[in-house]
């Protein structure tokens, strides 16, 4: 097509070729199939085996746990078909899965701590960029005004005083004045939320201020009391772990050995053993009569545990960070603590995010372990549901375990779709020099 | 080496007798390895000096102790009459007067371009925010790239970034400008962009302390060009009689290969 003009060796295209369409059979749907499942004799080999696992594994699964299960009655629904799901179990005991053994009359301070909670990290989710954009904005509304309609209402069932409900009410309209119309500064309030917030469930579950009657840690449970355990190792964790990080690489030689010690203290031991240390031995070194609350020693057991994870994430950000980044700030006059939070900081956070993540998950999970010192968490108030006589059917422990995995798989994707939303907005695009 | 000669207006290029740099003595080793050998240095204000050598000379050490990247072991610096010591308040206050210019650029690249000129005025001078900010755009309009303010620098050009760099350094309004090299990671093109910015500093009576390979900038710019070998000022001399009329061996070896080609 192109015209060519030759002389000698020389050759001269002056025409641009025009651009075609790429060949039918490479594009569409078609194209997809062909590339992806069917691009060899062995690859079509593998796609046929793999469509037969999912007949055969796929439809039972759905079976049991949506078209034969059970939704709806009580026990003997259950009792009458124990070869499926018994979904009624959950929904009759979701209560005592959310709350433990809380005061029946106080749950209400729960709901109050789970609303401020949800309605916070809806914000944190949806941020600034994505509420300039229309349905965003419309969604999270949407999302704050049914979260703020059923806490309200599990509340009042609960008979919360109603100057509490209109607390609750008044966090979730300063957060939204707060998050639509303080254009400065907002990052560091966010920062003040997030470590004010397990203060405020500490006061807010634990009572004894304010009129609130108190309620024992030993009565606390279920859900609430895993996101007890896990915000206060995420809360605390972050910030210990990154001190610890920055003591590692520091230029002072006890200071790098203490904070080694510490992190290799902290890994090498498995989260059982400090939390059964924290638990039996702690009270045996305490001095008489200093009466350390079980939870508070278990809380600071899997904080430091999670510290020295976090640490090591953390590190690992840091070598990341180019020395050509370190001086580029001192040159400019910073001083060390300033380098660190606005040059270093920033950039080996963001690189180490899918690590933070990770740990964050990982602690979540690890939460179960407490029901070994006797707490009775999320999966352990469910596994003591499924003791009771009334509901000794086979089907009840299968759905129990299945409904505690949905509830976590929930929250941690949740983080883990986040992290990635998050590593996303603070892309600069940009390879670093 | 860009042979193009740079124009440069030599009437405004005025020194003064004041020094603004004063190194006596001054010695460094790393570990067992002897960098720096007694090196003597008085600059005075409004001095372009080049500074070349052969790689490992330790030019770009030199320099680099100036505002305390790297430390010295034996000797003085003196910089403005501060004396560089391990006291911090007087490696700050040096800091604020020098600038530095890298090889690689060494912006921050979680941060604007304008962020990354208005960070160190705002949080180490205390400079309010819109006040930076204004200052920012005057120098960044000044290196040709205001309308670049709000991308960040891994969008940019490395001719761009670096007058990005050069902007960054200029907002502290230092009294001195030390430069690493600062062509030497850019593409031929961009080497002119970056040179016509230095020049217009040169121009505006900087002093300015400069390691780099091009020596039309050298012959031009600078009053004076020393030039290092293992950690020693071997020779120094005014451009016309360093590149005409070169006393040590070191120095015509070096001259002649860098520019035999």
């Amino acid at each position: 097509m192109a015209e060519q003009k030759k002389g000698g060796y020389g050759v001269v295209n002056e025409t641009i070729l025009p651009d075609m369409e790429p060949p039918a059979s490479t594009i569409g749907a078609v194209g997809w199939l062909r590339e992806n499942l069917f691009s060899s004799v062995g690859n079509t080999i593998l796609t046929v085996i793999g469509v037969l696992l999912l007949a055969w594994t796929v439809p039972p699964i759905l079976n049991w746990t949506l078209f034969d299960a059970v939704w709806s009655g009580g026990s003997d629904a259950c009792r009458a078909n124990p070869d499926a799901a018994c979904w009624t179990f959950a929904g009759s005991w979701w209560e005592f899965f959310i709350y433990g053994f809380y005061d029946k009359s106080e749950v209400w301070r729960i709901d109050l701590t789970l609303w401020a909670l949800y309605v916070g990290v809806a914000f944190v989710v949806v941020d600034d960029n994505l509420r300039a954009k229309r349905p965003y904005s419309t969604i999270l509304g949407f999302v704050i005004a049914v979260a703020s309609m059923i806490f309200v209402s599990a509340m009042i069932q609960h008979n919360a005083p109603t100057m509490w409900i209109m607390f609750g009410g008044l966090i979730t309209v300063g957060l939204c004045v707060w998050a639509w119309n303080l254009p400065n500064g907002r990052s560091r309030v966010g920062l003040t939320l997030l470590f004010a917030y397990p203060v405020f469930v500490y006061f807010m579950l634990g009572g004894g201020v304010l009129g609130l009657k108190p309620v024992p840690t030993s009565d606390w449970g279920g859900f609430s009391l895993t996101l007890v355990i896990a915000i206060t190792g995420i809360v605390a964790s972050l910030p210990i772990g990154i001190l610890l990080a920055l003591g590692r690489r520091s230029e002072m030689p006890a200071l790098r050995l203490v904070s080694t010690l510490f992190i290799e203290f902290w890994r090498g031991v498995p989260l059982i053993t400090v939390l059964f240390m924290a638990n039996f031995m702690l009270p045996l070194f305490a001095p008489a009569g200093a009466n350390i609350d079980q939870l508070l020693r278990a809380l600071i057991g899997v904080a430091l545990f999670a510290s020295a994870y976090m640490a090591e994430v953390v590190r690992g950000g840091l070598q990341a960070i180019p020395k050509g980044q370190y001086e580029g700030a001192q040159s400019l006059g910073l001083s060390y603590w300033k380098m660190m939070g606005l040059i270093v900081m920033p950039q080996a956070l963001k690189i180490v995010i899918p690590g933070i993540v990770n740990t964050f998950i990982g602690l979540f999970k690890d939460t179960t372990l407490v029901l070994i010192i006797g707490l009775l968490d999320f999966l352990s108030s469910v596994q003591t549901a499924t003791t009771n006589p009334e509901w000794s059917i086979r089907s009840v422990p299968y759905t129990g375990y299945v409904f505690v995995a949905f509830v976590f798989w929930l929250h941690c994707y949740g983080m883990a779709w986040y992290s990635r939303a998050l590593e996303n907005k603070l892309h600069t695009g940009h390879k670093r020099n | 080496m860009a042979e193009e000669t740079p124009q440069v207006d030599a009437s405004k290029l005025q020194i003064s007798d004041e020094v603004v740099i004063r190194i006596v003595a001054m010695n460094k080793w790393y570990g067992a390895f002897h960098v720096l050998k007694d090196i003597n240095l008085e600059v005075n204000r409004g001095e372009r000096i080049v500074v070349c050598g052969p790689s490992g000379s330790g030019k770009s050490t030199m320099i680099r102790c100036i505002n305390r990247l790297e430390e010295h072991q034996q000797g003085q610096i003196y910089v403005d009459e501060i004396e560089l010591t391990n006291n911090l308040k007087n490696i700050d206050a040096i800091r604020r007067e020098v600038g530095m210019v890298f090889q690689h650029f060494n912006l921050f690249p979680h941060l604007t371009v304008l962020d990354n000129c208005t960070l160190a005025p705002i949080w180490v001078k205390k400079t309010p925010k819109k006040e930076a900010e204004e200052t920012a755009m005057l120098y960044l309009e000044r290196v040709k790239i205001p309308e670049q303010a709000h991308k960040y620098p891994g969008q940019l050009s490395g001719g761009q970034q670096q007058r990005v760099a050069i902007a960054r350094s200029l907002c502290m309004n230092p009294k001195i400008m030390l430069f690493d090299e600062p062509t030497s990671a850019l593409d031929p093109e961009m080497i002119k962009e970056v040179l016509d910015t230095m020049i217009q500093l040169a121009e505006e009576g900087m002093t300015m302390i400069c390691v780099t390979h091009e020596m039309g900038f050298a012959k031009t710019v600078a009053n004076r060009v020393i030039f290092m070998d293992a950690g020693q000022i071997v020779e120094q001399n005014t451009p016309h009689e360093f590149f005409d009329n070169p006393q040590h061996s070191r120095t015509k070896l070096f001259l002649s290969q860098i520019l035999a080609h």
